[in-house]
């Protein structure tokens, strides 16, 4: 069987530019995404948080709050913003290629 | 020459799409817990949007920075009719305290944290705490009576000055 890789331009994504499809994701596409935010390059403390919520979403269908993150990522909350200035959760879930997180927290 | 006349949609386009604030400053007045959590919840959500954020604790909404009542902090059982408790009910002994497991365990179930972890979370997001200087002096409270992550005491006038530019929610 072949895949097809779309091209970053080419992938649905919504108003906010999340993509629509997670299953469209790669890291490369990761990494496009990062630097439309403004994050030049994902260092592996990045890498750490948008893998982890990204995997927590594909594996409980929402993704995680801000305090879950900060607890269970193993990237501490003042960190998470470090490497997120813009909003830790809604940049992961960006990057991760999933919908943006729903919750209030 | 005759004016042109716009169709809807095209008026529409025309508006500018308003700019997202940028930097809020929010005032928590109250001591309950219903008086406190909207206050903290929208610190913390103007965060997780990138906002610049300032809580300012005045009166009683000290309670929610202060060591010693920050975990003690209760809903209102009396004179609260959104509770739907009927007024005499409200008035028994352990009550308030029953109210508030409940509520715990509501909140808790939608990973909203209790109050002392909450100011944690609002202080490592970023965003800046301070306590009004007049309710400080007339309930005799000192800095070491506060959280090690509050930012300062201020006047009134201090502050508007550190307001500046951004949106003031009073709650």
């Amino acid at each position: 069987m072949t895949t097809t890789t779309l091209a970053y331009k080419d992938l649905e994504r919504d108003a906010e530019g999340f993509l629509k499809r997670p299953e469209d994701w790669n890291e490369a596409v990761a990494e496009e995404i990062a630097r439309e935010v403004g994050i030049e390059t994902l260092t592996e403390r990045h890498w750490q948080v948008v893998k982890f919520i990204r995997e927590r979403f594909l594996t409980t269908g929402s993704a995680p709050s801000i305090r879950t993150l900060g607890k269970e990522s193993s990237v501490p909350v003042k960190e998470l913003y470090q490497l997120f200035p813009k909003g830790p959760a809604k940049l992961a879930a960006r990057i991760g290629g999933i919908p943006k997180p729903k919750g209030c927290i | 020459m005759s004016a042109t006349i716009l169709a809807p949609e095209e008026l529409l386009r025309e508006e500018q799409k308003p700019e997202t604030i940028k930097k809020v400053s929010i005032i928590i007045s109250k001591g309950s817990l219903e008086g406190i959590y909207p206050g903290l919840i929208l610190a913390n959500g103007a965060r997780m949007e990138g906002i610049e954020a300032d809580v300012f604790f005045t009166f009683f909404g000290l309670d929610a920075i202060t060591r010693k009542k920050m975990d003690k902090v209760r809903v209102a059982t009396v004179g609260n009719p959104a509770l739907g408790l009927p007024a005499l009910l409200g008035i028994i002994p352990g009550m308030p305290a029953f109210v508030t497991r409940q509520m715990a365990k509501k909140m808790e179930a939608l990973d909203i944290p209790p109050i002392p972890e909450f100011i944690q979370l609002i202080a490592d997001s970023g965003a800046k705490l301070y306590a009004c200087k007049a309710s400080v002096d007339m309930f005799d409270l000192k800095p070491e009576d506060f959280v090690d992550t509050l930012d300062g005491i201020l006047t009134v006038g201090e502050f508007y000055q550190k307001a500046g530019g951004g949106q003031i929610i009073f709650t």
